[in-house]
C-alpha cells in the first residue's frame, strides 16, 4: 500500500452539489477493478466553483488538477494514466499554477482546499494552532493590541475594527463573557464562511479559542445558519477531534486557559445576521433586533460582555498570531487592511472565492477572474455585498474593492459577495425584490422597517405599471428608512433600490413604452 | 409518524438543560416528527419555565418550522438574487405552469412540497435547491420534472 497515489475530491457543499460524491465513487470502484492502490482524500474546495468537482492528483511535481469531473470521464482519465499526470482533455496541470489561483493572496484561506479538513494532524503539518500557542504565552491586552495592530475590520460587513471590539470586551468585569461567531451567512452571492467551515473548521476553532484567551472567555457559540446542513456536521465533527485532542476542554494546548464551543442552528431567519438579533435568537427568543446602546460587547449575550465576530474575522485570527500583525497589515490599501475572501457569483462563466489584497477593481475580479457573463449576453450589473448592496453598472467597475471607496460611491463591501448580471436584467424587478426581501425578513421592531418596506413593495409596483411620479415618493421612504431604521436591514435597504433607480433610469420608466408596443 | 407527546416530552427533557434551548428543542421535534405540532408550546414553555406566548412567538417567528408535515419530497429552491440571474424565477414559472406546483405548499398527494429559500450558499453555481438534504447546483427544467413526477434523478446523489 505504500505505492498507493493521493487522490483529492472535495467534500465542499458547492462540489457536492455537481456530484463530487458520486465522482469519488467513480474512482474508488475503477480503481480497484483496475488493481490500483489509491487513497482518496476528501478536501475542501480551492474555491474554483466552476470547474467542480475538481479532482487532484498529487504527484511528485504537485497537485495536478482534472475538471469538471462527472463519473463518466472516470474511466478515460484511468486509460489516460490521470494518476501519473496523464493528458486529457480535463487535465489543467498543477492546481497552483491556473491562473484563477495562482494570482490570489491566500491567508485566511490558505489550507482550504489544501488538507484534509477534519484530520487534525494535517491541520497541524500546515501550520495549524501555531497561533493559539503563541497566544497562551501572551497577556490578553497584548493579544488584542496584535489584533488592532493588524488593522483587521469586521468582515462581516459592518467594517467595524475588531481590536476595539475586544479591547471593550476585554475591559469589561464580569464572572462570565461569550464568544459568539456570527455564521448566520445570508447574504446572497456569499459562501466564503460555508467554504471555509466545511474545508479547514479548525482554523474557526482556534480563532475563537484565542478570543477566548484574549478576553478571558470560557465558552463560545457559533451560531449557523440552517442552510448549511453540510458545515454543521463538519463542525461538530471538528469540535468532537479538537475537544478529544484537548485544543478545546478544560485546558487548552496544555495551558490553564479553559475554552469549550457548541455549534447552534438558526432557523431560517436572515434577521438573525444582525448580531443583537443573533444574541436573542441564541437567547432562545423571537430573534428581535435590540436597541443599542448597551453594546454586546458589554451587554451581550444572557447579558454578559460577548465578542460577536464574523466568521472570516475570527478564522482570520490565527494568521495573524502566527505570522504577525504588521505582515497582516503590509495586504491592502487606506484603512482596509489585509485580505478580503471575495465571492464571484450570479451569471458569471467563472465563479467562486478569490482571496485578494483590498484595493483590486471590481473590474478586475468579474472580466480577469471572471471571465464575463455564464449566459455569454452582455455583462448589465453588479450587485457588491448582498441583498443590501448597490447595483453598480459598468462605469463603477472601476472603484477599488476598500471599504471607504465603496462608501464614497453610495455601495458597500458587505461580505465580499459580487453577484453579476446580465443585459436580461430588470434593475426595477430588483429593486422591488429588495423591498420584498426586506418585508420578509424584517424583525417588526422598528416602524420605517416593519411597514416601510411594505408600502415600498406597494409603490414599486405603481411605478413598474407606469405610474413614474411615485418615484418621488419611493425617494422619500428611503430617506426615511435610512434615517430612521434601528439596524441596517431597514437602514440600508434603500441602497439596492436607489442604486437601482440611480444607475439604471430607462428600467423605471418602460411600461408606457410596454403599454404603446400592446 | 404522527405527533406523540409522550415522545415530545422525552425529546424536550433531553435538550432542556441547555442554555437557550428552544431552537434545539424546536429542531429536535420537526427533526423528529417533520413538524411542530401546537401541542408543543405549552410543553417547551412548563420545561423551560417559559410562557406559552414566548414559545409560540418563537415557532411563528422563524422560517424554518413547519406547523403541518411536509410532502415525502421537500425541495427547498433558492430565490435570492444570485440564482435570480441564473433564471430561478423561470422554474418557479416552470412549476406552476407545466406541473401546478405551487410554492411553500405541499401538493394534494401529499408527495412533494416546494418551498422558497434565500440562499443556500452555492450563489457560483446557481440556480441551486436542497432536495431532501442534498444540494443541487445548476438546477434545471429536466431535474424539477423528475422530481416532480417522483422520479430519480442522478443528479440528486450528491
Amino acid at each position: 500500500m505504500s505505492t498507493s497515489i493521493k487522490i483529492y475530491v472535495p467534500r465542499d457543499a458547492a462540489a457536492l452539489s455537481v456530484g463530487a460524491n458520486r465522482v469519488a465513487s467513480a474512482i474508488a470502484n475503477e480503481a480497484k477493478n483496475r488493481g490500483q492502490a489509491v487513497e482518496i482524500i476528501r478536501n475542501g474546495s480551492r474555491g474554483m466553483l466552476w470547474l467542480e468537482p475538481l479532482v487532484e492528483v498529487e504527484t511528485d511535481k504537485g497537485r495536478i488538477a482534472f475538471g469538471p469531473v462527472t463519473p463518466k470521464d472516470v474511466s478515460s482519465l484511468f486509460d489516460a494514466n490521470f494518476l501519473a499526470g496523464g493528458a486529457h482533455p480535463l487535465n489543467l496541470g498543477l492546481t497552483e499554477e491556473i491562473p484563477f489561483f495562482k494570482n490570489q493572496e491566500r491567508l485566511t484561506f490558505a489550507r482550504v482546499g489544501v488538507i484534509d479538513p477534519l484530520s487534525l494532524d494535517d491541520y497541524i503539518a500546515h501550520g495549524g494552532f501555531a497561533g493559539l500557542k503563541k497566544a497562551i504565552e501572551m497577556t490578553g491586552a497584548a493579544i488584542v493590541q496584535e489584533v488592532a495592530d493588524s488593522g483587521l475590520r469586521g468582515r462581516g460587513g459592518a467594517g467595524f475594527p475588531t481590536g476595539i471590539k475586544w479591547k471593550t470586551v476585554l475591559g469589561a468585569e464580569a464572572d462570565q463573557k461569550y464568544i459568539v461567531c456570527n455564521a448566520d451567512e445570508g447574504d446572497s452571492g456569499t459562501f466564503a464562511d460555508r467554504m471555509l467551515m466545511e474545508g479547514d473548521p479548525f482554523t474557526l476553532i482556534e480563532g475563537m479559542a484565542i478570543a477566548g484567551v484574549a478576553v478571558g472567555a470560557t465558552k463560545g457559540f457559533i451560531y449557523l445558519r440552517s442552510e448549511y446542513p453540510h458545515a454543521y456536521q463538519t463542525l461538530l465533527e471538528a469540535i468532537r477531534t479538537a475537544r478529544t485532542a484537548k485544543w478545546l476542554g478544560p485546558a487548552i494546548g496544555g495551558s490553564s486557559y479553559a475554552f469549550d464551543l457548541e455549534v447552534r442552528l438558526g432557523a431560517g431567519a436572515y434577521i438573525c445576521g444582525e448580531e443583537t438579533s443573533l444574541l436573542e435568537s441564541l437567547e432562545g427568543k423571537r430573534a428581535i433586533v435590540r436597541a443599542k446602546p448597551p453594546l454586546p460587547a458589554l451587554k451581550g449575550l444572557f447579558g454578559k460582555p460577548t465578542i460577536v465576530n464574523n466568521v472570516m474575522s475570527l478564522a482570520t485570527i490565527p494568521w495573524i498570531l502566527a505570522n504577525g500583525a504588521k505582515a497582516y497589515a503590509d495586504f491592502g490599501m487606506g484603512r482596509s487592511r489585509g485580505t478580503l475572501p471575495i465571492q464571484l457569483a450570479g451569471n458569471i462563466k467563472q465563479g467562486g472565492l478569490i482571496e485578494k489584497a483590498f484595493g483590486i477593481t471590481l473590474r478586475e475580479i468579474i472580466e480577469t477572474y471572471g471571465g464575463g457573463t455564464h449566459s455569454g449576453r452582455p455583462f448589465r450589473a453588479l450587485q457588491v455585498g448582498g441583498p443590501l448592496g448597490a447595483y453598480f453598472p459598468d462605469t463603477l467597475l472601476d472603484t477599488p474593492m476598500d471599504y471607504e471607496a465603496m462608501a464614497s460611491k453610495k455601495g458597500l463591501l458587505g461580505h465580499g459577495g459580487m453577484v453579476v448580471f446580465d443585459d436580461t436584467v430588470d434593475l426595477a424587478q430588483q429593486a422591488r425584490f429588495a423591498f420584498e426581501f426586506c418585508a420578509k425578513e424584517s424583525c417588526g421592531k422598528c416602524t420605517p422597517c416593519r411597514i416601510g418596506a411594505t408600502r415600498g413593495v406597494e409603490t414599486m409596483d405603481k411605478v413598474i405599471a407606469g405610474d413614474t411620479a411615485k418615484l418621488a415618493l419611493i425617494d422619500d421612504l428611503c430617506h426615511l428608512m435610512t434615517d430612521a431604521s434601528l439596524c441596517a436591514m431597514g437602514g440600508l435597504t434603500p441602497v439596492p433600490v436607489m442604486s437601482a433607480i440611480t444607475h439604471f433610469p430607462d428600467d423605471f420608466n418602460r411600461a408606457p413604452k410596454r403599454m404603446a408596443a400592446e | 409518524m404522527g405527533w406523540d407527546d409522550a415522545v415530545a416530552s422525552s425529546i424536550v427533557n433531553e435538550y432542556k438543560h441547555l442554555s437557550g434551548a428552544t431552537l434545539p428543542i424546536l429542531h429536535a421535534l420537526q427533526e423528529n416528527f417533520g413538524y411542530v405540532d401546537k401541542r408543543a408550546v405549552p410543553l417547551i414553555a412548563d420545561a423551560l419555565n417559559m410562557s406559552k406566548s414566548e414559545i409560540y412567538g418563537a415557532i411563528t417567528f422563524y422560517h424554518d418550522f413547519r406547523h403541518e408535515p411536509a410532502g415525502e419530497t421537500v425541495v427547498k429552491l433558492c430565490r435570492a438574487e444570485a440564482c435570480q440571474s441564473m433564471g430561478c424565477e423561470r422554474l418557479v414559472a416552470h412549476l406552476k405552469d407545466v406541473h401546478g406546483v405551487e410554492m411553500n405548499a405541499t401538493t394534494k398527494d401529499g408527495r412533494l412540497t416546494v418551498e422558497t429559500v434565500y440562499c443556500l450558499g452555492n450563489c457560483a453555481l446557481g440556480p441551486a435547491a436542497l432536495i431532501n438534504g442534498e444540494l443541487v447546483g445548476r438546477v434545471d427544467e429536466d431535474l424539477l420534472d423528475a422530481v416532480c413526477k417522483g422520479q430519480s434523478h442522478e443528479r440528486m446523489a450528491g
